[in-house]
């Protein structure tokens, strides 16, 4: 009986899209879809940065697989770009009950929402899952006196203005939030941090290199060859396991400091869209996560897989939110 | 000589029907984005990515450095006919550009401009070739005082850019300064003169203050005097340089390339500062000064020579460590991930004849750029010779495109005409626009690198002053400064 119901409740949304559309399509196709049958037509996803940038190169790769898998077909990828996806998030906010419309979005635009004060929030969204992850890393340059991240702390702690850290986002991003949570668990006031915000790893590289910073955060994938030609030093990740291209590489938590900080991507929806219409998105990502395609991009990128759907991205997604929200007000940022 | 024999290796590689092909599209589609404001090089490659997936890597590379050259040389067209920058490296390009081309010049501006574009594209490539690994030591020892420091001194160079009255160009310089503070700021994450609207927090892009403040403000000007008595038609004249034209123009070509391909390789630079620079160095140099601001040839070769040149520098730190230093090369270094090429300081050796050939291919590019534009400078300029409220229409409605185009925000376009209306009324009161401009290019950098550099040193004012190079420049800005003093007491020579 509930199935009839969600095939109907799917049946009506499709309807309504394509009405508002005005698009040729038959109800019946899209109500097939639902229901997991044939690709899904129509379906648009938001990029709330620029073209080229993370999210973006994540959304259109999404798509593609959706495509190249028959999944979905003429899935649209569009940018909406502007303060740190802030502006992508109201318009979501703005599409309330629209089934065909997803955000890509990450762990910088929870930051993005409380730097820029924002009106809408992910809180308000309909969470769908979490795509993949990357783990930070804690880099010096070759020349750098630190070698473990046990001198860098204790450096640190001795002197936290001093020491700089450099970090590829800006204040709220995920190299900002690294080293906070990491000053804090080490017992550094986040306040004391001497953060130095650099427009991107291409900008934040060469600080490194140069030893214009004390240490840099970021993601670990942004110095991986830098490390291999061994112009850079990797003290620690902050993974939970080591990270299999740098496995030599202590995490945080093997060098005895209780953090585990990942950055990761996922995808949400408007907020009240049809039971019918999460299903549907729940059931095409979860089909192209499990495609062959998707396992040769994540190789092909150097992503890490931590694909979770529904309630209990859900349940991340507010943990995440709650973290942020709180050490960002302990600066004075939210 | 190891380098040259791989490099002819890339030649026999890009010397492939298909190959060819892609470089004559890269250069095709480069131009065309290069001439619209708000489509830049880097959000044409963002959205062929997926179009080229498919693809060889080399041929789709071969596809994006000609888009990017092309990008870089197709932004003079609209600047010097149209006196609307397609990309901010060609503001400059209009000052002089333009007034050229209203004295029925616009075939030599824009001559001169493809020449020099191709004669700057070509030494750059080759020093690109040659001299990588010293220029890549180089950019990775500069931090944020020397940065801070060039940025000072691209502040005074642009200072004879501030036209005849000192206080009206330091008033529009103000103005630019003060639209280049909206937004988020960089070092704080506060917001700054937002109004809580949440499109300014990005600020507001250059692009649609240049063609804000140039197009629209230019078309209401021309819209608001065209009553009172019927323009007479632009003429277009001679469609070849002349003799005196080469002779006025070879040297500027040199001297820009000279600038433009070192802040290329640096990144945070961009392709501004050089054009900037080297306006102000030819506008020291000419044998006849008093032609600059009435469309002296020397300033359109120079800065198109330069951001051609920096765009070739900028593929110095990409090819070499894997560092973009701009948003194209930030997309094209996503490319290579794409295709599962891991850029860095590993990437020539493990993939030489890629880079060599996308290098090879960077000449052929620079080659057909030149055959393509330089027989079409006769014909753009007759361009000019459409009456002109139908001219400044057109210009109306690329400028609202382009506009619109850089962010797809409705927001852009109301800004669009505010700045336009600003533009109108300096005009009115006489105020010079390009201050304006370059306040709003530079200013924000210069306070970024500033902050930085205090950050760094914890505040201490010491921490402005870092290494010898930024010494050396501050060393260069004193006597620019006390020149005026210094001429006053050296007896003899009258300069």
């Amino acid at each position: 009986m509930r199935n009839r119901i969600s095939v109907l409740l799917a049946a009506l949304a499709a309807l309504s899209v394509l009405a508002a559309a005005g698009c040729g399509a038959t109800a019946e196709k899209g109500a097939g879809t639902a229901a997991g049958e044939g690709p899904v037509t129509g379906l648009r996803l938001m990029v709330p940065n620029t073209p080229g940038g993370g999210y973006d190169t994540t959304a259109r790769t999404a798509a593609k697989v959706m495509e190249d898998a028959k999944i979905a077909s003429g899935v649209q990828v569009f940018n909406l770009p502007g303060a740190g996806g802030t502006v992508g998030l109201q318009r979501m906010i703005n599409e309330k009950g629209n089934g065909k419309l997803a955000m890509q979005m990450g762990l910088g635009v929870v930051g993005a929402s409380y730097t820029s004060k924002s009106q809408a929030t992910l809180s308000q969204t309909t969470p769908l899952a979490k795509l993949i992850e990357e783990a930070g890393a804690i880099v010096v340059s070759k020349d750098s006196p630190y070698r473990t991240i046990g001198d860098l702390v204790a450096a640190w702690k001795k002197d936290p203005k001093k020491v700089t850290v450099g970090g590829g986002s800006s204040p709220g991003g995920p190299d900002h939030l690294l080293p906070m949570r990491l000053a804090k668990v080490v017992g550094i006031d986040p306040r004391q941090v001497n953060y130095v915000s650099y427009d991107g790893g291409g900008e934040l590289l060469p600080a490194i290199l140069g030893d214009k910073v004390g240490f840099g955060a970021s993601g670990y994938s942004e110095f991986l060859d830098q490390v291999t030609a061994g112009q850079l030093r990797v003290l620690a990740v902050t993974s939970t396991e080591p990270v299999p291209v740098l496995k030599d590489i202590p995490t945080l938590k093997a060098s005895g400091i209780d953090l585990v900080f990942t950055n990761w991507r996922g995808v949400v929806a408007p907020p009240g869209i049809g039971d019918a219409d999460r299903r549907m998105w729940i059931d095409a990502l979860t089909r192209m996560h499990d495609s062959q395609q998707w396992k040769t991009e994540l190789t092909k990128r150097g992503w890490t897989d931590s694909f979770v759907t529904g309630d209990r991205f859900a349940a991340y997604l507010a943990e995440q939110d709650k973290s942020v929200a709180s050490i960002l007000a302990e600066l004075g940022l939210a | 000589m190891d380098n040259l024999g791989h490099l002819l290796d890339g030649f026999v590689n890009v010397l492939s029907p298909g190959n060819l092909l892609m470089a004559l599209l890269g250069v095709v589609a480069g131009t065309a984005v290069g001439v619209l404001p708000g489509i830049g090089p880097a959000m044409t490659v963002a959205l062929l990515l997926p179009v080229t997936y498919g693809m060889d890597p080399t041929q789709a590379f071969i596809l994006f450095a000609g888009i990017y050259y092309g990008g870089m040389y197709g932004g003079s067209t609209t600047s010097i006919l149209l006196n609307t920058p397609g990309e901010s490296s060609s503001v400059i390009t209009s000052i002089e550009g333009n007034k050229m081309a209203k004295a029925g010049r616009a075939a030599q501006a824009l001559a001169t401009a493809a020449i020099g574009s191709f004669v700057a594209g070509t030494i750059a490539t080759l020093l690109l070739v040659f001299v990588t690994p010293l220029v890549v030591t180089f950019a990775v020892g500069l931090g944020a005082p020397e940065y801070f420091a060039i940025m000072l001194l691209a502040f005074v160079a642009v200072s004879v850019t501030l036209g005849s009255s000192r206080v009206r160009g330091f008033a529009s310089l103000l103005l630019g300064l003060v639209i280049g503070l909206i937004g988020i700021d960089g070092v704080t994450g506060r917001q700054r003169l937002t109004l809580g609207i949440p499109q300014l927090a990005d600020g507001i892009d250059v692009v649609v203050v240049a063609v804000g403040i140039f197009a629209v403000g230019e078309a209401l000007w021309v819209a608001a005097h065209m009553r009172r008595k019927a323009m007479p038609v632009i003429p277009v004249g001679r469609p070849w340089l002349g003799a005196e034209d080469w002779r006025r123009s070879w040297r500027p070509w040199l001297r820009g390339t000279a600038l433009g391909f070192p802040f290329g390789a640096l990144p945070g630079s961009g392709a501004e500062i050089p054009t900037f620079l080297s306006y102000a160095v030819e506008k020291r140099l000419a044998r006849r000064p008093e032609e600059f601001g009435h469309g002296a040839i020397e300033g359109v070769a120079g800065p198109e020579a330069a951001n051609n040149a920096s765009a070739a520098g900028t593929l110095v730190p990409m090819l070499a460590i894997g560092l973009p230093t701009t948003a194209t090369a930030a997309v094209m270094l996503a490319a290579f991930e794409s295709y599962g090429i891991q850029p860095g300081p590993l990437l020539l050796e493990r993939q030489p004849a890629l880079v060599w050939t996308l290098i090879a291919s960077l000449f052929i590019g620079n080659l057909l750029l030149l055959v393509l534009n330089l027989p079409l400078a006769p014909a753009w300029a007759r361009l000019l010779r459409v009456p002109r409220p139908y001219l400044y229409a057109g210009i109306l409605f690329f400028a609202s495109m382009g506009a619109y185009a850089v962010n797809s925000q409705p927001l852009d376009l109301i800004l669009l005409l505010l700045l336009g209306l600003l533009g109108f009324a300096m005009r009115r009161f006489g105020l010079p626009v390009l201050p304006l401009i370059v306040g709003v290019i530079l200013g924000p950098r210069a306070e970024l690198q500033g902050r930085r550099s205090l950050q760094l040193s914890g505040g201490d004012l010491s921490g402005l002053v870092g290494g010898p190079l930024s010494i050396a420049i501050y060393a260069v800005l004193v006597i620019l400064l006390a020149w005026p003093l210094i001429k006053r007491f050296v007896p003899g020579r009258a300069l």
